[in-house]
């Protein structure tokens, strides 16, 4: 059992934070990111190819985190694999010591940089929900019995802010269904909405032993809000907010994003919104130790 | 019906190179409908492969081009002009294109790029709406199939992706799983919306497909 889980079990308020790979082999960036983050947080996700972007690989950089004694949270997308590749690495993963991993589709090949690459999604995030408890069942997705299982942790992502929502949610709750045992939800900023959406959760999750942390983005400036609310489905940033990150001059900016993240991270924690939360900033790794000091998690 | 689309004039000019001599041929089915290679693209092709130096020997639309008895016949008909031309163009889908290489041992040239098997919205307007999985699943999905109508084929319901109902891939495009969700709560079916999906079976034909449906003792389905 990697940290990550056993700080969900045990109740406490869990923190992640977010690697992405270069594009190419310099590495010094990341490996400075891991080396300031690793004991800080609970765990780090590493993403796969984001965005549909081709980078370095998600189950190499999980297991650097796992070997210099982090805990990694190895993001596995359908779009570039079929169910054979699927279940080989996670089988490769967890020899490398890797024990969380988290289910996704993936974004769409056309908004990335290759675009004429053949999207695979033999298998979607569900199927790969269901995929992975079953290897940690033991055997394989054709029913074949495997030569020791994994023992994964399965984590699965939502977005609480999706327009229409109720089918939404109900692909939340298949994926409850399917095996997940956390959560980590698109980036939220409307703590209202936020609140809302979470007592509909509880309410689906009473009685299972399935967690929940909200996924924060920081915000680095007005613009970044402006072009989320206008470009990235299902992320929503308030009025009050844009209007709080317009207040400052623009060298402040940053730090009023990084203020408005710590603030909310308090609030879900004080008020028991949710599990924990996934704080990403998105290449700017330095400043989420000052963020987790502002919201005295550190 | 198979949807498909005129390659630009350049292009199979360039296919053509130094050949002089082409013999049309067109399909009086779905090329027809979609304006590709219907009689009239047929002599207007024929006008501007003149008008660029060409000599057309022969220029027929077929009445279904993928039909491949029917364009050895037609070729045994037009044997002259079929024997001393230096290459086909063929304006219908990509298996009428192939039709016409069973006939010809000659050099043939697609003239159009075969798109998807589409519906007719109105008049010259498509939609993709089967993408010929070799197993049917409609019936799961309240008759709006996700396999093909949503941009990753996702069974179990929509990605973070929905934006106000349509998709994050092409927002011109409406979400198949709103489509999806709001035609099982008109049917009262819901429920059925919570099922959860396997894969699919993605050889459930193997690829290339073969059928004799002559066997009616072939046990139905196994392709
Ligand atoms: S499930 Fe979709 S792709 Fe498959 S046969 Fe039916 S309509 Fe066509
Ligand atoms: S937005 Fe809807 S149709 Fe588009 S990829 Fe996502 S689920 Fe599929």
């Amino acid at each position: 059992m990697g940290k990550y889980r056993e700080a969900a079990e045990s109740g406490k308020f869990v923190v992640s934070g977010e690697i992405g790979p270069p594009k190419g082999t310099q590495v010094d960036d990341m490996l400075h990111h891991i080396d300031l983050l690793k004991d800080m947080v609970d765990g780090l996700n590493v993403t796969d190819n984001q965005s549909a972007v081709l980078r370095l690989g998600s189950m190499a950089v999980s297991h650097h985190i796992v070997s210099v004694g982090g805990d990694a949270i190895f993001q596995m997308t359908t779009r570039d694999r079929n169910r054979l590749a699927l279940q080989n690495d996670l089988m490769s993963a967890h020899f490398l010591g890797i024990r969380n991993v988290l289910c996704l589709t993936g974004d769409h090949v056309s908004v990335g940089d290759h675009k004429d690459a053949r999207e695979v999604y033999d298998f979607e995030s569900v199927q790969l929900i269901q995929a992975v408890k079953k290897m940690n069942e033991g055997s394989d997705w054709a029913g074949n019995e495997l030569q020791g299982s994994t023992d994964f942790y399965i984590g699965a992502v939502v977005t609480p802010e999706s327009n229409p929502i109720e089918p939404q949610k109900a692909k939340f709750e298949k994926k409850i269904e399917a095996g997940a045992q956390f959560f980590q939800t698109q980036a939220v900023y409307d703590m209202d909405n936020f609140q809302n959406f979470m007592e509909y959760a509880r309410g689906v999750t009473e009685g299972k032993d399935v967690k929940i942390m909200a996924g924060l983005v920081v915000l680095t400036s007005v613009g970044m809000a402006k072009y989320m609310n206008k470009f990235v489905p299902g992320v929503f940033v308030p009025d009050n907010l844009l209007e709080e990150m317009a207040s400052v001059p623009k060298e402040e900016a940053t730090k009023k994003g990084m203020e408005i993240c710590a603030r909310h991270i308090k609030l879900l924690k004080e008020k028991n919104v949710c599990d924990g939360v996934h704080v990403m900033a998105i290449g700017k790794e330095e400043i989420v130790p000052e963020i987790l000091q502002l919201a005295d998690l550190i | 019906m198979i949807i498909s689309q005129q390659k630009p004039f350049e292009e199979i000019l360039e296919a053509l190179g130094d050949q002089e001599k082409v013999y049309l041929v067109g399909c009086g089915e779905c090329a027809t409908m979609t304006e590709s290679g219907g009689e009239n693209e047929i002599v207007d092709m024929k006008t501007r492969l003149e008008a660029a130096g060409k000599t057309v020997l022969g220029n027929d639309v077929a009445h279904a081009t993928c039909h491949e008895l029917d364009m050895k016949r037609i070729f045994r008909q037009s044997k002259d002009a079929a024997k001393e031309t230096d290459a086909f163009i063929v304006f219908s889908c990509g298996a009428g294109t192939q039709s016409v290489r069973e006939a010809t041992d000659k050099h043939v040239i697609p003239g159009t790029n075969t798109l998807f098997l589409g519906n007719v919205k109105r008049n010259l307007q498509y939609e993709e709406k089967c993408s010929l999985c070799g197993e049917c699943v409609l019936d799961e999905y309240g008759s709006i199939c996700p396999v093909t109508r949503c941009a990753k084929g996702i069974l179990n319901g929509p990605c973070g992706g929905t934006n106000n109902g349509q998709c994050e891939v092409d927002p011109d495009k409406p979400c198949a799983w709103v489509l999806i969700h709001n035609q099982l709560k008109k049917e009262d079916r819901i429920e059925q919306f919570m099922k959860i999906q396997g894969p699919k079976r993605w050889n459930a034909v193997e690829r290339p497909g073969r059928l004799d449906a002559r066997d009616k003792d072939e046990e139905k389905g196994a392709a």
